[in-house]
């Protein structure tokens, strides 16, 4: 007899546990909306246009052996074209047959057009916290906002292109590392946070189409500018992984995953976050 | 009838898309050696995974039932127990260690301090932290709710040291086995959860 009601009780305790925390919840998250609305308000206070300035002059200079600039790299629009050319990315390049994402197209035309090594490049991609987005990282953000308000249209379709979003999707439940985590641990339902940090549910296509168009983005917290490929490594490095190689086929492999995820979703470059 | 035609016509509709999204292991495997190229040479474990791991990953969490039970028990002999099976630690080491999310990246290399657990990262514990995860269910009053009952005290340290236990598939890291925490820290941890004193329980 007394067992049930010893049930009910604990049952009662637990639910009124949740309640509480669900309150505490509402709570602190409408605190952080706050703060991502004043992010909002003015979006020219977003650091980031900065960045994307110093890339568009970066697109013209001339560098490297060979003296020249960036302005006859083709991004899949013929060379030079610009316009909607990220809205466009990953594909396959039959000139370098390999499907490349927009950071890997740069280096493949820093490569092939100033002469610049790709090898050298990669050994440090990314900028330390605090530091400015570097060479590829500003011309990138300067090219995705040049697609900003348009579309993720990406087709995707050719054989090489379906391989790569076949790979990234095994990659993205792919557990790896001492934590046993996957890109799957934190981003395979919607509503949860780490700390308070929300995560975006990116094996859904709802929530990936309204974050991946935002990246590149200023991240607050680093006080820099962060690329896709940036990003990608951040988490990596979260999951106790080791430095994650920019343009490698597995990095390539993931973002043309997360570009079908986001199929059709707005490109709004650069995003701020926090 | 009606019904056996359409899961007939279901499952063709679906075996051309699932054929073309297969990747072969290989492939996978060979794609992140080439993405790691500066992973030291004891890290290469990291980059494979183990059986658990690699059964989890090609079911997306969600084992089939034997494979489920070929899982916990592989993952239960991983567990050791501490020597005089004495369980709960020190709470105040345990919520020290709760809050760091220390250890293993590579920017952690060499060690500069102890491994953290993170706990936080994903649930919440005390009612003074307010910024907790919420990946993992929630620990507030996790000892009081089982009535500091030892086998509740034996199953959160086994939960600790290797979560695919209790749940073959979890996405809790198994802090013991994959030795994050020592069998030290498991103990604070425990203590943090189930000593009666624990703000966990007290509500302080």
């Amino acid at each position: 007899m007394k067992r049930p009601l010893v049930i009910f009780a604990v049952a009662l305790a637990a639910v009124a546990a949740i309640a509480r925390a669900q309150a505490q919840d509402a709570e602190t998250e409408k605190a952080i909306e706050k703060y991502r609305q004043m992010l909002r308000e003015d979006p020219w206070s977003n650091p980031g246009y900065l960045d994307a300035d110093r890339g568009e002059a970066l697109w013209t200079t001339r560098a490297g052996p060979k003296n020249a600039s960036f302005e006859q790299c083709d991004l899949g629009k013929g060379p030079g074209k610009v316009d909607g050319a990220f809205a466009e990315l990953p594909r396959y390049f039959a000139d370098a047959d390999r499907v490349m994402d927009l950071e890997t197209r740069l280096l493949w035309c820093r490569e092939t057009l100033q002469g610049l090594s790709t090898a050298d490049y990669v050994k440090r991609p990314h900028p330390a916290g605090g530091q400015p987005v570097k060479e590829i990282g500003a011309i990138a953000t300067w090219v995705a906002s040049k697609s900003s308000e348009q579309k993720f249209a990406a087709k995707l379709d050719k054989p090489q292109e379906q391989q790569a979003v076949a790979l990234g999707e095994t990659l993205f439940y792919r557990r790896s590392g001492p934590f046993d985590f996957a890109c799957a641990t934190c981003h395979a339902q919607s509503g949860l946070r780490i700390r308070l940090q929300g995560l975006p549910y990116l094996a859904e296509k709802k929530e990936a189409s309204k974050v991946i168009g935002e990246w590149p983005a200023y991240r607050v917290s680093n006080t820099h500018v962060m690329t896709m490929q940036h990003r990608l490594l951040d988490c990596y490095w979260q999951m106790r992984m080791p430095e994650l190689q920019m343009g490698s086929d597995a990095s390539v492999a993931l973002i043309a995953f997360l570009t079908k995820q986001a199929e059709g979703g707005e490109i709004a470059v650069p995003g701020l976050k926090r | 009838m009606r019904l056996t035609f359409a899961i007939l016509a279901l499952s063709f509709a679906t075996v051309p898309a699932l054929a073309q999204q297969k990747v072969d292991p290989a492939r996978a495997d060979a794609a992140i050696k080439a993405a790691f190229p500066t992973a030291p040479a004891d890290w290469a474990s990291r980059l494979t995974g183990d059986e658990t791991m690699q059964q989890c990953s090609a079911s997306h969490n969600s084992p089939a039932k034997d494979i489920a039970s070929a899982i916990q028990k592989r993952e239960l002999a991983t567990v050791v127990y501490p020597p005089d099976n004495n369980f709960i630690g020190d709470w105040q080491k345990g919520e020290r260690l709760a809050q760091s999310g220390y250890g293993l990246r590579f920017t952690d290399d060499p060690p500069r301090q102890p491994n953290g657990g993170n706990c936080y990262a994903c649930h919440q514990l005390t009612k003074k932290e307010v910024s907790y995860g919420t990946l993992g269910p929630s620990l507030a009053e996790y000892g009081k709710l089982r009535d500091f009952k030892p086998e509740a005290v034996k199953a959160a340290y086994e939960k600790i040291y290797n979560s695919h236990v209790a749940l073959p598939c979890s996405t809790m890291p198994r802090f013991g086995a994959n030795k994050i925490l020592t069998v030290e820290q498991i103990r604070d941890a425990v203590a943090l959860l189930m000593s009666p004193e624990s703000p966990v329980n007290t509500g302080k």
